[in-house]
């Protein structure tokens, strides 16, 4: 098999910008709130509620819904497409919502920050969720459509 | 203060997963399918987070004090464990049904339509679920979470 790059999409300019932003965002997180910008341990931790434990996962999450309404400010939202049905949503987000639990993380948690602190266990987590991924795409693009 | 943190470096965040592309599904899945024409672009967000990351977690594992006040909380888990891989492997297979992981579908909530908000509520309905999955069986591994 040839890999072959899709250069008409490939962004690595604005991709590793962006990346550079998510880093800024973890670090100041990090040192300022001593707290892993993880985002499925962030919604995770609202239904265990503990005392002083809900008011900064709120905040966090507002930060996140309110950055498109921020960004159109400056200039138009890119453009989305997504080929996934209703009924895979739901059946993905549920996966998504179960998994990043039981495994205790997500692409930022373990892909962001446990790869950042050179965690061998957020490694072989990020190498099973990326490796699963590869696999349902590939299913979902080639074998169904 | 650390509620304005909190929500300063969620927005931060979000804003960084919008420039970098991946509040569009269809690009995730173009990273993920490697075998038709492949974009990396992926790659640059995670390995541009990682580099401003890796110095911020450097510097926490000296200094055990967040500068608003309290400790940082650092992951203690060390454990490479069947739960690990499993949580990760089922949160990949969504993550490659919809190309949504947690962080881009709460930052599409208000922008992008009925999907990514239908993804979102299921992914917390199985957040949810794996709540009252572990309440009631009482986990040994639960404080890991």
């Amino acid at each position: 098999m040839k890999l072959m790059i899709d250069w008409t999409h490939f962004t690595p300019l604005l991709s590793l910008s962006g990346g550079l932003l998510i880093g800024f965002a973890t670090a100041i997180f990090l040192l300022f709130n001593g707290r892993i910008a993880g985002i499925s341990g962030i919604l995770g931790g609202l239904f265990q509620p503990m005392p002083n434990d809900i008011v900064w996962r709120i905040a966090f999450v507002l930060g996140l819904v309110i950055a498109p309404l921020v960004y159109g400010f400056v200039m138009p939202l890119p453009s989305v497409r997504i080929d996934a049905d209703i009924a895979s949503l739901i059946v993905a987000g549920l996966l998504v919502g179960v998994g990043t639990r039981y495994g205790s993380g997500c692409t930022s948690g373990h892909g962001v920050c446990g790869l950042s602190r050179l965690s061998s266990r957020s490694a072989i987590a990020t190498v099973s969720f990326i490796m699963a991924g590869f696999i349902t795409a590939y299913i979902v693009r080639h074998l169904i459509n | 203060m650390q509620v304005l943190m909190a929500l300063f470096s969620g927005l931060i965040f979000g804003i960084g997963l919008i420039i970098s592309g991946m509040t569009d599904p269809s690009k995730v899945i173009g990273f993920l399918d490697f075998t038709g024409k492949w974009d990396p672009s992926l790659i640059f967000v995670i390995g541009g987070a990682v580099l401003v990351g890796i110095f911020a977690f450097r510097f926490a594992a000296t200094h055990p004090h967040a500068i608003l006040g309290g400790p940082i909380r650092l992951p203690t888990g060390q454990r490479i464990d069947k739960r690990l891989v499993l949580g990760g492997l089922t949160f990949g297979t969504g993550w490659g049904l919809a190309g949504y992981c947690p962080g881009p579908a709460v930052v599409s909530l208000l922008t992008g339509g009925i999907k990514p908000l239908t993804f979102t509520i299921a992914m917390l309905a199985g957040m949810a679920i794996f709540e009252i999955q572990s309440r009631f069986s009482q986990h040994p591994s639960k404080k890991a979470t």
